[in-house]
């Protein structure tokens, strides 16, 4: 399938699609990505609180039956498929944004299938927190709520940036697939002419720059990460 | 004033019952610095939490300041928690706030205004001499400093009380004694009633005018720093003043048995005891142990000695008969 891969005649045409397409691809890719994560995070963020907090012995214990609940959605959420999640949520997406295709409806899908992931790596996060020093705050008569807004996630800062950036690369990968429901960005590009219409060298094309995007999420995100945390002398 | 009552603590998991804490009766005075001391796994840092209610005695009470410590609202607790303020051998410091903003931290806690906050934080930080550290991260400063920053956040709450778990166990002794002095000056100078929890004798002699021993949960011995050092009633006080180790290398338990004794102020340690008991009574003695210690400008010492089981009580009565000496036979070898 890659045989006549830079004939001349590939080669203008992909030419022609990273002038004409490809910028606009970049753009939606990136925002359909970044807006994901962030919505995801509104919603994992406090989930993922509740996780610990809410445990036995947490600093807000909840009841045994609620956190049962919460651990077997969040487990029930993380093992469908992508694919088929995309198509159980149109309900959803036409509830919330009016219809099932385009680049935004492919938001809800992106936000239901990353949330309960962003939760389980928050829950992760926090749980690296000392305890001790959780303890400590509860000697000076802190609330449960003081704990967690100033103990809990500002001393977990650097891992919750880590783990975002994961977040964020993976759910990149996610957005590639939602080309498949009329998703748009490089996703969409990558399949259409590959898949579709066998333009191998511009899905390729497609493809190096999803990879590029990665490794910039990527290294921005773990530099950050590491230039926030203050327990590393520097 | 800290008056803890028939205090009872079991951890139970399960079908695993600890008694952690069997009976405790103490009573602290203000602007006392009192000593807890026992070995690991005594029940020490159980006690202490008990005080603040971080742990929920089994039963009995802690009555704070007149205040029925279990018997408070979350809320009440919460109040009475700034008054209790504690220091911790890990010192359990943010890590991702600056030293200023740790001891900003208990007054943000409860509301006081963020330019006020930092005002008193910086006094407090000219108080433990690190004016200069105000600015840096935990994770730049020594143990030491560490412990410093500590105690400036446990003063920030203007406390009547604060709890000293293993605050100097994780330093070098060096750094132990200014801290320990930088705790005293805070007691002299403010007034603030010191709980001090160590597995240091040594600790207790530099800075604690009451001490209680505490082993396997129950109060062993209890009074004056000076008294459980010049008389040590109990076995387990005994172990922590003298800790004379002593193996069947040694001394043969079989062969000979065993003498502690005590002795108090110069001239007994000049008194050739051992010479004495050999050419008086004729018992050759065999010195297992000896030390010798200053405390509260007195001279405390201990000897541990052999002697074979014929002649024991001829020698018990010998050194009993010595002004200022203690002696009794050992029984349990340790
Ligand atoms: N949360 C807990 N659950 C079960 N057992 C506990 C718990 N906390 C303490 N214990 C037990 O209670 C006893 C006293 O423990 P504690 O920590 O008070 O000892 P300690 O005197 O402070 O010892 P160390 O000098 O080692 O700190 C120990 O046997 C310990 O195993
Ligand atoms: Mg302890």
């Amino acid at each position: 399938m890659y045989d006549n891969l830079f004939s001349p005649a590939s080669v203008e045409q992909a030419l022609t699609c990273l002038r004409n397409e490809i910028p606009f691809a970049i753009w939606e890719t990136f925002y359909v990505t970044v807006l994901s994560t962030a919505l995801a995070v509104v919603l994992g963020l406090p989930l993922g609180v509740l996780l610990v907090v809410g445990e036995k012995g947490g600093v807000l214990p909840l009841p045994g039956w609620l956190m049962k609940i919460l651990n077997i959605l969040i487990n029930l959420l993380r093992s469908i498929p992508f694919l088929i999640l995309m198509i159980m949520v149109f309900p959803l997406s036409r509830l919330l944004i009016g219809t099932t295709v385009g680049t935004t409806a492919t938001i809800v899908p992106l936000v239901v299938a990353a949330f309960p992931f962003i939760a389980r790596l928050v829950e992760s996060s926090l749980r690296e927190v000392d305890p001790n020093i959780i303890e400590a705050a509860q000697s000076m008569g802190a609330t449960p709520m003081q704990i967690i807004c100033k103990v809990m996630i500002p001393e977990s800062v650097p891992s919750l940036m880590s783990n975002v950036t994961i977040a964020l690369t993976t759910i990149l990968g996610y957005s590639a697939m939602s080309g498949i429901i009329g998703g748009g960005g490089l996703g969409k590009i990558a399949i259409n002419y590959g898949y579709y219409r066998y333009k191998y060298l511009v899905m390729l094309v497609a493809v190096i720059l999803l990879i590029i995007l990665v490794q910039i999420f990527q290294s921005v995100g773990t530099r950050l990460a590491v230039k926030s945390d203050k327990r590393l002398k520097h | 004033m800290i008056e803890i009552k028939n205090l009872y603590k079991t951890f139970s998991s399960g079908d695993d019952r600890v008694d952690a804490l069997r009976d405790i009766s103490l009573t602290i005075a203000d602007g006392d610095v009192y000593g807890i001391i026992g070995m690991s796994g005594a029940g020490k840092s159980t006690l202490v939490r008990c005080i603040n209610m971080l742990e929920r005695p089994t039963s009995g009470a802690v009555i704070v300041d007149g205040k029925d410590m279990g018997t408070l609202s979350t809320s009440q607790l919460r109040d009475a928690r700034r008054e209790i303020t504690m220091i911790f051998q890990q010192f359990n410091l943010l890590m991702q706030r600056t030293c200023l903003q740790n001891v900003c931290f208990p007054m943000e806690l409860s509301g006081v205004k963020k330019a006020a906050a930092r005002k008193r934080a910086m006094e407090l930080m000219e108080l433990v001499g690190l004016p200069d550290k105000a600015g840096a991260y935990p994770a730049q400063l020594s143990g030491g400093q560490q412990q410093r920053v500590a105690i400036a956040r446990a003063l920030a709450t203007d406390p009547k009380v604060l709890l000293c778990d293993e605050a100097t166990s994780a330093l070098d002794p060096n750094t132990t004694h200014q801290i320990l002095s930088l705790i005293r000056d805070i007691n002299a100078k403010m007034g603030i009633t010191v709980v001090v929890i160590t597995h240091q004798m040594s600790v207790v002699k530099e800075i604690c005018k009451h001490v209680a021993i505490l082993d396997h949960g129950t109060v062993a011995e209890e009074g004056l720093v000076s008294a459980v050092f010049a008389a040590p009633k109990s076995e387990a006080a005994r172990r922590l003043v003298f800790p004379d180790r002593v193996d069947e290398q040694v001394s043969n338990p079989h062969s000979e048995g065993q003498l502690r004794v005590i002795f108090r102020d110069a001239k007994t340690t000049s008194i050739p005891l051992v010479a004495r008991m050999a050419r008086e009574l004729g018992i050759m003695a065999n010195v297992i142990s000896a030390t010798t210690q200053p405390i509260d400008g007195e001279t405390y010492g201990s000897m541990l000695l052999g002697v074979p089981h014929d002649q024991m009580e001829s020698a018990l009565a010998f050194l009993g008969s010595i002004p200022n000496m203690t002696v009794e036979e050992v029984t349990d070898l340790v």
